[in-house]
C-alpha cells in the first residue's frame, strides 16, 4: 500500500513539472519575455518530449533498442496531414485536428504491428539495425508517393505526378518529394502540452499496471517471464505498437505546425531517430520524467548556444558527454546520492 | 493416477542423446528428488517438462492431460511452475512486483482499465497486493516487499523465485538446485520452507539437488540420472544405498 502511494506521488510530480513549465512559459510569453525564435520552438519542444517518452517505452521499459522511431512519426505526419487536407473546410477546426490525431495514431500503430511482427523476433543489435532500415524505407516510400483527388475520386501512383492522370485544374494532395503543401496550422503550444500530459498519463499508468509489469518482466528475463505464463510476443508487440502510435501523434502535431510537409533525411531520417535516442539515454533509460527533462534541455541548448556560432556544436557535444557521465558513471552516481536533496532533507529531519 | 506421468522421454542434441528413455511417476503431494552427477541431463529434463525443449519422443501427462510439445506459457497455465539453477528474477522490479508478475494470469483487468485507472483496476490491484503480500509473508520476505529484487541477499532471492513460481498457482512445482550456493544453516532453513510449501499449499514438488543431506532429509522418492538414462528409481533410502548409484557418484 505504501509503495502504491509512492509511485502515484512520483507520477504526480512529473505531471506537476510539465504543468508548471507550461504556466511559466505562458506567463513569460504574455509579458513579452519570450523571443519569437523561442516562440517558434515551443511546439517542436512538445513534439520532442512526446517522441522521447514514447521511445523510452520501447528502449527503457521493453528493453529493446529501436532506431526507426522517426519512421513512425513520418507515417503519422503524412496520414494526419492527408486527412486534414481532404477535409479542410468540411469540419470544424478542432474536430478535424482531433480526428487527424486519431488517424495519425492508428496508421502509425498499424505500421507498428506490421513492422513489429517480423522485427520483434530479433534481439539487441539486430533489432536496432532492422528498425533503422524500416525507418529509412518508410521515409523513402513517402518520397515517391503521389496521391491526388478530382471529381472522379482518389488517384494513386508511385511513379510521378503525370501518372496520376488528374483532371486539369486539380492539384495532387501528396506530391512525392514535394510532400504536402498547405496543411492547416492547427498545432499550438497548449495542444502540445495537453498531448504531453495525455501521453504521460497513458505510459506512466501502463507501466504501473498488470501489462506494464509483464513488459518489464520480459525486459528483465524473458525465459523466466515465459515460465510464469507471460505471453512474450503479445506484450512485446503491445509496447512496440503503443510506442509507434504515440510517435504518430507527435508526427501529426509536427505536420500541423508547418505549412509544408516533406520527408527529408533531416526531419524523418535516422538522424532524427538517433536524436530521440540521445534524449532517452541521457534522460535515463526507463526514466520517463528524465526523458521529458532531457528532451527540453537538449532542444533548447543548441538555440541558447547560438551566440557561440561556430563553437556551438562543439559545446553541445561536450555537454552531452558531461550529462552522460553525470547520469551513468558510478562515481557520479555515488556523489549524487551523497548530496541528493532527498537525503539532505532526511538528515535534517533526523537531526531535528 | 499419478499427477505427473512421463513415459519414454527422449531428446538428442546432434549426436548426443541428452535424455534417453526417461520415465517418472510423481504422485500428488509427493516430494520427489531427481539426482545425478553433473551433466547427467537433470536440467534438460526440467526444460523438457516445461516446454523449453520439445522432446523427440515420449509423452508427458500432467493430471491426465497430455502436455507434450506445448509452449512454455501453456504448460505454466496447465499447472507447472519452476525455478532456475541460476536465479532468474526480474532484477529491475521490486520484490512485490516480482510476485505480482507471477499472479499475471490469475488476476485480470483490461489494458484500458489499467491506463484509465478504472474501478476494476483498483479492485484487482488491491487483491493482487494482498495475495502477493500473503505469499511473501510465508517466505519471510514481507519486510522487503519494496526492495529491488537484485538487492536481496542470495538466499532470499532463491525464496523469492519460489514465491513467484507459487504465485502462478501451479499443481506441480519444479525446483532446480534450490540449495545451490547456500551454507548449511540456509539449507536447513530451506528444507523447512520446502516442507512448509508442501503442507500449506498441498503442493507436489519435484526437485533437482546435489546436497545429499537435503535430498535424504526431505525427498520421499528419488530418480537417479546418469548419462541421460535412469540408473535407479524408488524410495530414497533404498536408492541412496544402491551400489550402482554410489559408483556413479563416487567412481569405482
Amino acid at each position: 500500500m505504501k509503495k502504491m502511494n509512492k509511485t502515484t506521488k512520483t507520477n504526480l510530480i512529473t505531471y506537476a513539472i510539465v504543468i508548471a513549465a507550461y504556466l511559466l512559459v505562458s506567463l513569460l510569453s504574455l509579458t513579452g519575455h519570450v523571443s519569437s525564435l523561442m516562440e517558434g520552438l515551443l511546439v517542436p519542444l512538445c513534439i520532442y518530449v512526446i517522441l522521447a517518452v514514447s521511445l523510452n517505452l520501447v528502449v527503457g521499459i521493453l528493453g529493446e533498442l529501436s532506431l526507426g522511431h522517426a519512421g513512425f512519426m513520418c507515417v503519422g505526419a503524412f496520414s494526419g496531414a492527408f486527412f486534414s487536407m481532404c477535409t479542410n473546410g468540411m469540419l470544424p477546426d478542432w474536430l478535424r485536428f482531433l480526428i487527424a490525431l486519431v488517424i495519425g495514431a492508428l496508421t502509425a500503430a498499424v505500421f507498428g504491428i506490421i513492422i513489429g511482427i517480423p522485427v520483434l523476433r530479433l534481439r539487441g543489435d539486430y533489432l536496432a539495425i532492422v528498425t533503422l532500415a524500416f525507418g529509412e524505407i518508410i521515409k523513402n516510400l513517402m518520397n515517391v508517393l503521389y496521391i491526388g483527388r478530382d471529381s472522379a475520386g482518389f488517384h494513386f501512383s508511385m511513379k510521378d505526378v503525370m501518372a496520376l492522370g488528374l483532371e486539369p485544374g486539380s492539384k495532387p494532395i501528396i506530391n512525392g518529394p514535394q510532400g504536402i503543401t498547405g496543411t492547416p496550422h492547427d498545432a499550438s503550444f497548449t495542444i502540445g502540452v495537453v498531448l504531453i500530459l495525455l501521453v504521460l498519463l497513458t505510459i506512466l499508468n501502463l507501466i504501473h499496471s498488470r501489462d506494464g509489469r509483464a513488459i518489464m518482466a520480459i525486459r528483465d528475463n524473458r525465459i523466466a517471464a515465459e515460465s510464469i505464463g507471460i505471453n512474450v510476443t503479445k506484450y512485446k508487440l503491445m509496447a512496440f505498437t503503443l510506442s509507434a502510435s504515440i510517435a504518430g501523434v507527435a508526427g501529426v502535431l509536427y505536420a500541423h505546425n508547418l505549412s509544408t510537409l516533406t520527408a527529408l533525411p533531416k526531419n524523418f531520417g535516422y538522424n532524427m531517430s538517433i536524436m530521440i535516442l540521445v534524449f532517452v539515454v541521457l534522460g535515463g533509460i526507463g526514466n520517463i520524467r528524465g526523458s521529458v527533462i532531457s528532451a527540453v534541455v537538449l532542444t533548447l541548448l543548441p538555440e541558447l548556444l547560438r551566440g557561440l556560432s561556430d563553437y556551438r556544436m562543439l559545446i553541445y557535444a561536450i555537454l552531452l558527454i558531461g550529462m552522460m557521465l553525470f547520469n551513468w558513471s558510478p562515481k557520479a552516481i555515488e556523489l549524487r546520492e551523497r548530496y541528493s536533496l532527498r537525503r539532505l532533507l532526511r538528515n535534517k529531519k533526523e537531526a531535528s | 493416477m499419478a499427477l505427473l506421468d512421463v513415459q519414454n522421454l527422449c531428446i538428442s542434441f546432434g549426436g548426443l542423446r541428452a535424455v534417453d528413455d526417461f520415465d517418472i511417476h510423481v504422485e500428488k503431494g509427493q516430494l520427489y528428488g531427481l539426482i545425478g552427477p553433473n551433466g547427467a541431463g537433470k536440467t534438460t529434463v526440467f526444460n523438457l517438462l516445461t516446454g523449453v525443449y520439445k522432446p523427440n519422443e515420449g509423452i508427458i501427462r500432467l493430471d491426465g492431460e497430455d502436455i507434450t510439445g506445448k509452449r512454455t506459457i501453456d504448460i505454466n497455465k496447465a499447472g507447472i511452475a519452476r525455478t532456475f539453477q541460476n536465479i532468474r528474477l526480474f532484477k529491475g522490479m521490486s520484490v512485490l512486483d516480482n510476485v505480482k508478475a507471477g499472479l499475471h494470469n490469475n488476476y485480470r483487468y483490461s489494458t484500458l482499465a489499467g491506463i484509465f485507472r478504472l474501478p476494476s483496476y483498483r479492485r484487482v490491484e488491491k487483491e493482487m497486493d494482498e495475495k502477493a503480500m500473503e505469499l511473501l509473508e510465508v517466505f519471510g520476505l514481507g519486510g522487503e516487499a519494496d526492495y529491488l529484487a537484485s538487492n536481496l541477499p542470495y538466499g532470499k532471492q532463491r525464496k523469492l523465485e519460489i514465491a513467484r513460481a507459487l504465485a502462478t498457482n501451479p499443481k506441480l512445482l519444479l525446483l532446480d538446485e534450490p540449495a545451490a550456493g547456500m551454507n548449511p544453516n540456509e539449507t536447513k532453513e530451506l528444507m523447512d520452507t520446502i516442507r512448509l510449501i508442501r503442507d500449506r499449499f498441498d503442493m507436489t514438488i519435484l526437485l533437482i539437488e546435489h546436497d545429499m543431506k537435503l535430498v535424504s532429509g526431505i525427498c520421499e522418492e528419488l530418480s537417479v540420472l546418469n548419462f541421460g538414462r535412469i540408473l535407479a528409481q524408488g524410495e530414497t533410502s533404498r536408492v541412496l544405498n544402491d551400489p550402482q548409484v554410489i559408483t556413479a557418484y563416487l567412481g569405482e
